[in-house]
């Protein structure tokens, strides 16, 4: 089956997004403008205004002599635009290949998507009821290649449907503007006497290229379907992506639950045939008054097990909120990595870090709770002590350095480290007391000095003398003072740890 | 002529027997002990229970970190060679260099960092349920007796063991837990009045015992192992000796 295409245009954008939010300019004559080279020229038109023979790119001094009491509303540059691409992205629910192109125009690849909605005329049928519904005027067309589409769209009647195959036959009698081309060169056709597509369509190529240069052939070819042309989708579509149309609107969790797992299905079947695995994956679901939101879950290994993601699913299904209804779900895999092939016949892995369940557990722990920190150390060549250990980016990352077992460590490290008051007789003996949330602790034995310097290629600051010590009751202690003795300040001293 | 072997034997098997009758039924003859040496002898059948809960009690942060490197100490005799341990916390969490000194590799436990009480406990349920978790420590202000009941009836069938540390609870009141612990650090021992601080040394009270003896050591934590200062042993008053749980 070849590719189908449909243009929608719609003639009176700008116009009648205002009229939506002002319904009673409705019966007025209104123009938009912007300054064109110091002088004001209009935009766009309301169709009451198009009556009186307004048209855009009119100078608007011209326009207030054919309509004297004529509205006049100010334009912004990107506003247009940006409304063409919401309707775009609205239109996602009828394809996942939405286009905007530089007329103003949305081109919508319907290939493979119209028997959805039975048929191709009940499919335009549809979106032109919806649009009309929401205020906008609207000219639409199918065809099989993107110029036919949009020269019927533009210059035809509108709701077209041309056949495969009888696009030639279906632009010959219109205007050679619908070719999409440079006013200059529509202005020397016409001079020529060559005024529809039937004209040209018989001349050779090679005349055609001499006499109006390379574009215009190759626009012609691509209209007629001679020559490919490719569009830019708003939304790059993603290669895993499921889309599952609802046939009533779906409002409860369990009705949601069904859909997730039914996407999941054919998601992860696919997945597991290319040996690959989802690492993210979003649901985003349009609802029947035209809302859409979404979700989204990770996993900290490549899975295709579509058990494991429902899960993860179900712990997100309470922040959707199905309104009246949702039609249609899409589940789009974001990241997709090489799964590791499992052994589960041979030995289940189990109690190592590479087993599949202790990675589905630590993925419901992130479902559960977003802030949750999952984290596992490796050792790192620091001595300081707050950067001897770093984290480790995965749960299979073997340590590239042993653990330093020389030297005391406390069980729990206070960060930041606590400041105390203490009492020490000379310069580089440990303390003799301190004083730690109002409690005074006498020390008893103590271990130490042991210098440690900063990395001076990573920051600059004091180095750190730290003592181990026990007070009088047997409690283990972490202190350190930081940098040097100096005679006109008191040392600062911290407590950094417990020890067991 | 029946031989000393077959005497202990026998009285092992009465002790079993009573045990039974007591309407304990968890332990297994075949399970070995861990080679906690004194500290398996409190528990029932002279074996450290595992798949079951453990309550450690620690009142300030220096009781914290006693009990963080008991708890280290005893993951290393409870992992053995393989396996993984979650530990759960709210806030800080312990510092995974000093665990070396435990015999205990750092890199084989996951840090679960949860903000709510209630999500720590529903992290702790799931840890459990996961056989590929062998313990799962959780750091836990209170528990009541219906959730350590629903925590237990998770053990009972995944065989996970779980290690609540409860720090500066406000109520202790009954819980399925085999046995509460509380740890207290002590004055360290250097052998002929050295300077320097010696080997963390801890006062060990196992207040509660399900089906044991509640006993007290003062146990060091030594290069070759965990070894018992000064036997006390001492069977605290008959009160406490009573079944719990």
């Amino acid at each position: 089956m070849g590719k189908r295409y449909a243009v929608l245009w719609l003639p009176f954008l700008l116009t009648d997004w205002y009229t939506r939010r002002h319904p009673d300019c409705a019966d007025e004559p209104f123009v938009f403008t912007v300054p064109v080279r110091g002088r004001m020229s209009v935009s766009a038109v309301n169709p009451r205004a198009a009556q009186s023979g307004i048209v855009p790119e009119m100078l608007l001094a011209d326009a207030r002599a054919a309509v004297p009491h004529l509205k006049v509303l100010p334009d912004k540059p990107a506003r247009k635009a940006k409304l063409l691409q919401a309707i775009g992205l609205w239109c996602i629910r009828y394809t996942p290949i939405v286009a905007v192109d530089a007329t103003g125009c949305l081109i919508l690849d319907i290939s493979g998507c119209a028997h959805l909605w039975g048929g191709e005329a009940a499919y335009l049928q549809e979106i032109d009821r919806q649009l009309r519904q929401r205020g906008y005027d609207l000219r639409s067309a199918i065809a099989s290649t993107i110029g036919a589409a949009w020269a019927i769209a533009r210059y035809g009647p509108s709701g077209a449907i041309v056949p495969e195959g009888g696009q030639e036959k279906a632009v010959s009698l219109l205007p050679v503007a619908c070719l999409r081309l440079e006013s200059s060169l529509i202005e020397k056709l016409l001079k020529l006497g060559l005024r529809t597509v039937g004209n040209v369509t018989g001349m050779p190529d090679r005349v055609l290229k001499r006499r109006f240069g390379n574009e215009f052939v190759q626009r012609l070819a691509q209209t007629i379907g001679k020559e490919e042309e490719f569009m830019s989708p708003l939304k790059p579509v993603l290669p895993y992506t499921e889309r599952l149309p609802c046939l009533e609107p779906i409002k409860t969790a369990k009705g949601i639950e069904i859909a997730v797992e039914k996407l999941l299905e054919t998601l992860c079947q696919r997945l597991a045939g290319e040996q690959k695995g989802l690492r993210k994956a979003k649901l985003t679901y349009y609802r029947i008054d035209g809302k859409t939101g979404a979700v989204e879950i990770g996993t900290s290994r490549a899975s295709a097990h579509v058990q494991h993601l429902l899960v993860l699913f179900r712990q997100r299904i309470g922040n959707i909120t199905p309104g009246w209804g949702i039609e249609v779900f899409v589940l789009e895999a974001l990241k997709v990595e090489e799964a590791i092939p499992t052994q589960e016949l041979l030995w289940s892995g189990e109690g190592s870090l590479e087993n599949a369940a202790l990675a589905e557990l630590l993925d419901r722990f992130k479902g559960r709770d977003v802030h949750c920190r999952i984290r596992r150390f490796l050792p790192d060549e620091h001595y300081w002590p707050e950067r001897s250990i770093k984290l480790a980016t995965s749960l299979t990352e073997k340590r590239t350095t042993t653990w330093r077992t020389d030297r005391p460590r406390p069980t729990r490290l206070l960060n930041p480290p606590h400041p105390i008051e203490v009492t020490a007789p000379i310069p580089d003996y440990p303390p003799m007391l301190f004083r730690y949330k109002g409690e005074v602790h006498l020390i008893k034995k103590a271990d130490g000095p042991e210098r440690i310097e900063r990395a001076w290629w990573i920051e600059q600051g004091e180095h750190r003398d730290y003592y181990y010590v026990e007070d009088d009751q047997g409690r283990r202690y972490w202190l350190f003072r930081l940098g040097h003795y100096q005679g006109d300040r008191s040392a600062n001293w911290y407590l950094h740890g417990f020890f067991a | 002529m029946k031989t000393s072997i077959e005497k202990s034997m026998l009285i092992a098997d009465l002790q079993h027997q009573i045990l039974q009758w007591q309407g304990f039924k968890q332990v297994e003859r075949k399970e070995t002990g861990l080679g906690l040496g004194t500290l398996e002898r409190a528990f029932p059948g002279n074996v450290f229970p595992m798949g079951t809960l453990h309550e450690f009690i620690s009142d300030n942060k220096e009781e914290e970190a006693a009990s963080s490197g008991f708890l280290a100490g005893l993951l290393s005799f409870l992992m053995k060679k393989d396996g993984v341990a979650l530990w759960i916390s709210s806030s800080d969490q312990p510092f995974a260099p000093a665990m070396t000194y435990f015999g205990l590799e750092p890199e084989r436990i996951i840090f679960v960092q949860m903000q709510k009480q209630v999500d720590i406990l529903w992290a702790l349920e799931e840890g459990l349920k996961c056989t590929a978790v062998k313990v799962v420590v959780a750091e836990l202000q209170e528990i009541n007796f219906v959730q350590s009941r629903r925590l237990q009836l998770v053990v009972e069938k995944s065989r996970v063991t779980g290690l609540l540390l409860r720090l500066q609870p406000r109520m202790l009141g009954a819980t399925t837990c085999a046995a509460r612990w509380h740890i207290r650090t002590q004055m360290s021992h250097v052998e002929g009045d050295m300077p320097g601080v010696g080997f963390p040394t801890w006062k060990v009270e196992l207040l509660k015992v399900k089906n044991g003896q509640s006993s007290c050591w003062q146990l060091a934590w030594t290069p070759r192992g965990l070894q018992v200062e000064q036997l006390k042993a001492e069977r605290t008053a008959s009160s406490s000796k009573r079944k719990v749980g």
